[in-house]
C-alpha cells in the first residue's frame, strides 16, 4: 500500500490532522519518559498512522497504528509531527 | 515449596496479548484474564508437569519494554534480569512489529527463549498472514502459533518447552533493534485489505468526540440500570425472604435464650423494636451486622463488578478513559483514573486498591482522596436512598448532585494546590472481543471473595466498637463537645452530632438515626451529605493508611472533613435561598 502514497510538504501536529487522515510521523517529542512509553507502543518516526478522533476541550486523540488503536494526551499530540499523505487509491479527494 | 528439580519458566508478553488465558491453559491454575492494560501488576505463579517435567510458571506483568517506563515493567525487567530456565515470549499476532520490540530486548538478554504466536485467528481475520517457520528461523528460537482462549496450539508449545534456545544477539540500540525488527517483518507478515466490520465501526464511533460521549452516557445510565435491576432483585426477590423464613426464627431463640435484654443481648441481638427484630435497626451482630452487609450490600457489590467485569472484558474501559480524559486532566489525573473510581461506587476498598494503578504518588494521592470523600460505595447509597428516598427523587439527585459537584471542585482544588502536574494519557485501546465467560466468572468471584474477607469482618469490628463507644459514654461526650458546630454550621439539632459521628464507623447505622431524628426534608439532605463525605467505612479508612501511609492519609482526612463541612453549609444555604 505504501507505493500508492505520496509526502505532501507542511508538517502538522498530530491535534491538527483533520479525523479520518492518514499522516506519516516526521518528528517524535523530545527524549523523555513518555516518549520511551510511545515508543515502546510503537510510535515513532516514520511510521504511518490515521487519525480516528480527537476529544474536545483538549481531549486525548485516538490513532490507528498497524491495526491497533492507541490513544494519547493531547499536550503530547501537539508535539508529534506528522506529514498528511493522500491515499491515491482512497475515495476522499 | 520450590523443588530442587523444578525449573523455571517465565511468561512474558505485552499487555493484552493473552498472556494471562496463556497461563491457564499451561497450569490449570485460573488465573485473573482481562482486557484492560495494568490489572495483571501482581504476578501469578503456577505449576505445569509434563513427562516428568516439572515447571514452576511465572507470569511476568505485562510490559511494552524492558526500558521500563511504568512499575509493572520495572518488576518485569526485574524478573527477567534475575533469570530463568526458559522464558515463552507472547507475541500478539495482530500487531507483531511491536511485539517483537520486547521479543529482541528478551533475546538480547541471553535467555533460553520460545514465542508463541498467539491470536493467529484473530490475525487471519484481520488479514494478516504471518509465515511463522520462516519466523522461527529469522529468530532462531521456536515458534509456536496459538490461540490461547480456545487452547490451540497449546500442547505442542509444551511439547517444545525443550527446545528453548539463547540466541546470540548482539546489544543493539533502540534504531539497530527497530530497523532489525523491519527487516523481519518486510519478510514474514503479509497484510492483505479487509472491509471494515461492524465491531470496527463501534470501536471508531466509542472515541469520536460526538459518538463517543453519546455511547459513554448510554452505557453508563444502561449499566447504573441493570445494577439497579438487579440488586433489587435478588433482594426483594431472594434474600429477604430466606432471612425472614429462616434467619429470623434464630435471632428471636437466640433473644430469648439471652433474656431478652441486658448487654450481651445488647451487643448480639441488638434493641427489640414493637417486640421484633428489625434488621436494619437492632444494631446487633447477629442482626444489623450480618443483614446489611450481605442482604442490603452484597446484591448491589454483586451486581456492579459482574456488570464492570463485562464492560472491562469487552474492552470498553480505555474507552471511557479516553472520554473522560480531558475532564480528569483538569482535576490532576488522566483518563486511567475513571477505572478506580468506578471501582468505588461498587466497594470503596477495591477502588483505593486499584488506584496503584496509577504512575505518581500525586495522582494516587488526588484519586484515593476523591474516592473516599466523594465517591459514595453501593452501601452508602443504599443508606442514602434509603434515607432521603421517601422525600423523592429531587433530593436524592440534590444528594448525587452535590457528591459530584464535589468530586469535581475538590478534585480541582486539590489540583491546584499540590505541587506537580497531570500525567498525559498514553494508552493502547485493545480491540473489542467478546467476553470469556469462566474467566469473567472468576473475576467476580475473586472480587465478590475479596468484598467478604476485606469488608465483613471490618463491619463486625465496627457494630463491636460502636457499641463499646456507646456503652462507656464517648459518643455523648464528643456529641456535645461537637453540637455547636452542627447546629451553628450545619443547621442541625443537636441530637444529628451522634450519628454523624456514628458515621466514622458505620454510615449505615448512622443513617437509621438520622432517619429517627424527626429532620426537616433540607435537614436531611444536610445531614445525609455531611454523612455521605466524612469518614469513609472502617475498612476504607484502613486501606487509605495503608495506600497512602500516616501523613497523606492524615492530610487525606483533613481535607475530608474540612469538605464535607463546606457541602453541607453550602448546600444549607442553597436549599434555603432556592425553597
Amino acid at each position: 500500500m505504501n507505493q500508492a502514497v505520496k509526502t505532501k510538504a507542511c508538517p502538522l501536529s498530530l491535534k491538527d490532522l483533520p479525523n479520518g487522515a492518514l499522516a506519516r510521523i516526521v518528528q517524535m517529542p523530545e527524549k523523555d519518559g513518555c516518549a520511551d512509553r510511545l515508543e515502546a507502543l510503537g510510535l515513532r518516526a516514520g511510521k504511518v498512522v490515521e487519525k480516528i478522533s480527537g476529544m474536545p476541550f483538549h481531549g486525548p486523540v485516538t490513532l490507528q497504528l498497524d491495526g491497533r488503536q492507541i490513544a494519547i494526551g493531547w499536550k503530547i499530540s501537539s508535539s508529534i509531527m506528522v506529514a498528511p499523505i493522500k491515499n491515491r487509491g482512497g475515495e476522499d479527494d | 515449596m520450590t523443588d530442587r528439580a523444578e525449573k523455571k519458566l517465565l511468561l512474558v508478553g505485552n499487555p493484552n496479548v493473552g498472556k494471562s488465558a496463556l497461563f491457564t491453559r499451561l497450569t490449570g491454575v485460573h488465573a485473573l484474564s482481562s482486557n484492560y492494560p495494568g490489572t495483571t501488576v501482581g504476578f501469578l505463579e503456577g505449576r505445569l508437569v509434563r513427562g516428568g517435567e516439572a515447571w514452576r510458571v511465572i507470569d511476568v506483568p505485562g510490559a511494552y519494554t524492558l526500558s521500563p517506563t511504568n512499575e509493572a515493567e520495572e518488576v518485569a525487567d526485574r524478573m527477567i534480569g534475575e533469570g530463568a530456565d526458559a522464558a515463552v515470549v507472547v507475541l500478539d499476532a495482530t500487531a507483531l512489529e511491536r511485539n517483537l520490540y520486547l521479543a529482541f530486548q528478551v533475546l538480547e538478554r541471553g535467555m533460553p527463549v520460545l514465542f508463541a504466536l498467539n491470536m493467529v485467528d484473530e490475525a487471519r481475520h484481520k488479514g494478516v498472514e504471518i509465515d511463522f517457520r520462516l519466523l522461527e528461523e529469522l529468530l532462531g528460537a521456536p515458534v509456536v502459533p496459538t490461540v490461547a482462549v480456545s487452547g490451540e496450539g497449546i500442547s505442542s508449545l509444551i511439547d517444545r518447552l525443550s527446545e528453548a534456545s539463547v540466541v546470540n544477539s548482539p546489544a543493539r540500540t533502540r534504531e539497530e533493534r527497530w530497523a532489525a525488527i523491519g527487516s523481519v517483518i518486510e519478510k514474514v507478515q503479509r497484510v492483505t485489505h479487509r472491509h471494515h466490520t461492524l465491531l470496527d465501526k463501534l470501536e471508531d464511533a466509542s472515541v469520536d468526540s460526538f459518538w463517543g460521549l453519546l455511547i459513554g452516557i448510554a452505557v453508563i445510565a444502561a449499566s447504573l440500570a441493570a445494577i439497579r435491576f438487579a440488586g433489587e432483585g435478588i433482594i426483594d426477590g431472594i434474600l429477604d425472604p430466606l432471612v425472614e423464613r429462616f434467619w429470623r426464627p434464630v435471632v428471636e431463640q437466640a433473644s430469648s435464650a439471652l433474656g431478652g435484654g441486658g448487654v450481651a443481648h445488647d451487643i448480639i441481638v441488638g434493641r427489640i423494636f414493637d417486640g421484633a427484630v428489625d434488621f436494619e435497626q437492632s444494631f446487633g451482630l447477629i442482626t444489623t451486622g450480618l443483614y446489611v452487609p450481605i442482604v442490603m450490600v452484597l446484591p448491589y457489590v454483586l451486581s456492579f463488578y459482574a456488570v464492570l467485569s463485562l464492560l472491562e472484558d469487552f474492552g470498553y474501559l480505555p474507552r471511557l478513559a479516553v472520554i473522560f480524559d480531558a475532564l480528569l486532566h483538569r482535576m490532576g489525573l488522566h483518563g486511567f483514573a475513571i477505572v478506580p473510581s468506578l471501582l468505588g461506587l461498587g466497594c470503596n476498598v477495591p477502588g483505593i486498591l486499584a488506584t496503584r494503578v496509577l504512575d505518581s504518588k500525586r495522582e494516587r494521592f488526588i484519586a484515593a482522596t476523591l474516592i473516599s470523600v466523594a465517591i459514595p460505595c453501593a452501601g452508602l447509597q443504599a443508606m442514602i436512598i434509603g434515607a432521603v428516598g421517601d422525600l423523592g427523587m429531587k433530593w436524592v439527585a440534590v444528594v448525587y448532585g452535590t457528591l459530584l459537584g464535589a468530586w469535581l471542585i475538590l478534585g480541582r482544588i486539590l489540583h491546584s494546590l499540590l505541587p506537580g502536574f497531570s500525567p498525559e494519557l498514553i494508552v493502547e485501546i485493545p480491540p473489542y472481543r467478546m467476553p470469556a465467560l469462566s474467566a469473567m466468572g472468576l473475576k467476580l468471584w475473586m472480587r465478590i471473595k475479596g468484598f467478604f474477607m476485606e469488608a465483613v469482618p471490618l463491619v463486625l469490628f465496627g457494630i463491636i466498637f460502636v457499641s463499646a463507644l456507646d456503652a462507656l459514654g464517648i459518643t455523648a461526650f464528643l456529641s456535645r463537645l461537637l453540637a455547636p458546630v452542627f447546629s451553628g454550621l450545619l443547621g442541625l439539632p443537636a441530637e444529628a452530632a451522634a450519628p454523624i459521628l456514628l458515621g466514622i464507623l458505620r454510615k449505615d447505622v448512622a443513617m437509621g438515626m438520622l432517619a429517627s431524628l424527626g429532620l426537616s426534608p433540607s435537614q436531611l439532605v444536610v445531614a445525609t451529605v455531611a454523612l455521605a463525605m466524612t469518614f469513609p467505612c472502617i475498612a476504607t479508612f484502613i486501606v487509605l493508611w495503608r495506600e497512602l501511609g500516616g501523613r497523606r492519609m492524615a492530610a487525606s482526612l483533613g481535607i475530608m472533613i474540612v469538605s464535607a463541612l463546606a457541602a453541607g453549609v453550602t448546600v444549607r444555604f442553597l436549599l434555603a435561598f432556592s425553597l
